[in-house]
């Protein structure tokens, strides 16, 4: 872990576990985010980020550990002050309109952004006499992300903000996350778009199963999971050991087998004599490399299922498709 | 200057502080309100409600003709709007908001339980003393009632001091439970609390078993003080004791379930 001369810490957790009855949300999880950083929270659905997030802002409480915003427990509304948030779902009072429920928000700080300014900056000035429930999707969404940003926050814990927008309204938000960052702001972010992560994150987080499985900086968590897909025809590919191959699947006579040393396994593929023809090596996106830590990681074999169906999705397949390019 | 930038770590004017407790009570009681009346048919639920109750249970009984138990009965059902109100509103209703995820972004706000329960208690009473305007002018009107000014504003803080323990206790289910569970103990405490507390029949005509019982409820303590209030008889010296038990019992209910208090649970 990197640790640069005493950070000045604005969120902390130590050994937080959370449980809900029987489940465990989150396992022994130890976090600190440093003053200015911009932080990416990357995991499955069901991974634990947004139970993670829930504790850093005060929603819920560890079961056991510690967590600290500010150096103050986040359940402390004084500890909240320097707190921006954006609900994950856009959940807004239908009959409030669009101004007064930035003005609400405002009140509770002592030197918020003016609401016309904010209103201005997330292109919602027309919709200021506009009640919430008549706005569309996409607007509510920026609307939730934009209360995140009125108290003037020192950090600011975004939950998934682009899920379900539009490609062009996706890049006005990560402007708006880089505008707060280079500012000096602080940023936590959650996605499934893990093209999200890479534009935006400078250090990534990978949780699964409730436990941090990489932590790291973008470059870091690339050399921690497995870099190389190695894509072959074989009748049968005899089992090389986890050190070798951290993942394989299988399809008819398709293979797929991630490693770090593609070369080490060729070599042993060669000398184990496995009849394998049309053989491929891919420098895989960040977005696959994380699939493959969180379906070695999940010690649940459904977690795999799911890696795998999440490969389909279509911003996931594209990203796929220029493997290669994506890492040059 | 961009528009999006953080405050720099606070340097003096400690700004660490949130904005006070009364600023905050009045934003989220103006928000409150201005949410509330924008959906007119549920304001005109709560307002008319007492008032149709009235109408159906005491204007047509001989005993309307009679202004000391008129004016008692009337004062037995504005009490009894107001235990709804808190039971329902308070109970049904903070349970409902609490699973909506707009509940859990404002618990991400820097401000602390006591200005939204303000806000939440000064709606719903405020909603409730309107809904009085119609019981007291019908009762007025249609029945032998009598509520002589000198005794209105008198009455008016008998009702809102007989509404402090069914307001915590409202609060408590609605912090406490989640929504259909809220929904039946709402249900299964007004009928028994109203009845048992001499609302809906006065508890002179009690077996003397429950009217023993009865002593002991808060229903039945607001019940006697707003009548002694309306009418001037006198208060029975177990009314204010019994009355400020259950304010601090179900008060440090109310606080425990905010605390506990963690929105949904599931993830």
């Amino acid at each position: 872990m990197t640790a640069p001369v005493a950070p000045d810490v604005l969120a902390r957790a130590v050994g937080a576990t959370r449980r809900y009855g029987d489940v465990v949300a989150l396992v022994d999880v130890s976090l600190d985010v440093p003053a200015g950083q911009l932080l990416g929270l990357l995991g499955p659905n069901g991974a634990g980020k947004s139970t993670l997030l829930q504790l850093l802002c005060g929603l819920r409480r560890p079961t056991s550990g510690r967590v600290e915003l500010f150096g103050r427990a986040p359940t402390d509304p004084v500890a909240r002050t320097g707190l921006g948030v954006t609900p994950q779902e856009s959940g807004l009072p239908p009959t409030l309109r669009v101004g007064e429920v930035v003005d609400v928000v405002a009140g509770h700080y002592p030197d918020p952004v003016p609401t016309p300014e904010v209103l201005d900056r997330f292109g919602l000035a027309d919709l200021r006499r506009r009640q919430t429930g008549g706005l569309s999707g996409g607007q509510k969404r920026r609307l939730a992300v934009a209360l995140a940003f009125v108290g003037r926050p020192r950090l600011v814990l975004l939950d998934e903000p682009t899920t379900g927008l539009d490609v062009d309204a996706r890049h006005d938000l990560w402007d708006a996350v880089r505008e707060y960052h280079a500012a000096g702001g602080t940023v936590v972010l959650t996605s499934h778009y893990l093209e999200e992560v890479q534009a935006l994150a400078e250090r990534v987080v990978v949780v699964d199963g409730g436990r941090v499985l990489v932590d790291g900086s973008l470059e870091e968590v690339r050399s921690a999971v497995p870099s190389r897909r190695v894509r072959l025809h074989a009748p049968h590919v005899p089992d090389l050991g986890r050190a070798l191959v951290s993942r394989s699947t299988h399809e008819g006579d398709v293979h797929e087998l991630w490693t770090t040393d593609a070369d080490a396994l060729v070599r042993r593929l060669v000398r184990d004599d496995v009849a394998f023809t049309g053989l491929e090596v891919a420098s895989p996106s960040l977005e696959e490399a994380f699939l493959a830590v969180t379906a070695t990681g999940g010690a649940a074999p459904a977690r795999s299922a799911a890696g795998g169906s999440t490969t389909s999705t279509p911003s996931a397949a594209g990203a796929g498709a220029h493997a290669q390019e994506v890492l040059r | 200057m961009s528009t999006l930038h953080p405050t720099r770590p606070p340097a003096g004017r400690g700004s660490t502080e949130g904005r006070g407790v009364l600023r905050l009570s009045w934003l989220h009681t103006r928000s409150l309100f201005v949410e509330t009346v924008r959906v007119p048919i549920a304001v005109v639920g709560t307002v008319v409600f007492p008032a149709l109750t009235l109408l159906f249970f005491v204007v047509p009984q001989p005993f309307a003709q009679d202004p000391a138990q008129a004016t008692a009965a009337a004062a037995q059902i504005s009490l009894f709007a107001v235990v709804s109100v808190c039971l329902f509103t308070y109970g049904v209703g903070v349970a409902e908001d609490r699973a909506l995820p707009y509940d859990s972004y404002l618990r991400t706000l820097p401000v602390g339980a006591a200005p939204r329960l303000a806000g939440r208690v000064l709606n719903g009473l405020g909603f409730a003393l309107v809904a009085l305007v119609p019981v007291v002018v019908l009762a007025t009107l249609l029945t032998a009632a009598t509520l002589p000014a000198s005794r209105l504003l008198l009455t008016g803080g008998a009702l809102a001091l007989a509404a402090l323990p069914m307001l915590g206790l409202g609060l408590a289910i609605g912090y406490g439970l989640p929504t259909k569970a809220a929904l039946a103990v709402a249900q299964l405490l007004l009928l028994p609390l109203a009845f048992g507390g001499g609302l809906f029949l006065p508890p002179e005509t009690f077996p003397s078993w429950l009217d023993a019982l009865s002593t002991w409820l808060p229903t039945r303590a607001g019940r006697d003080l707003v009548v002694s209030a309306a009418t001037g008889v006198d208060l029975p010296v177990t009314a204010l004791p019994v009355l400020a038990g259950w304010v601090l019992l179900t008060a440090a209910l109310a606080v425990l379930a905010y605390r506990r208090d963690e929105g949904r649970r599931f993830r």
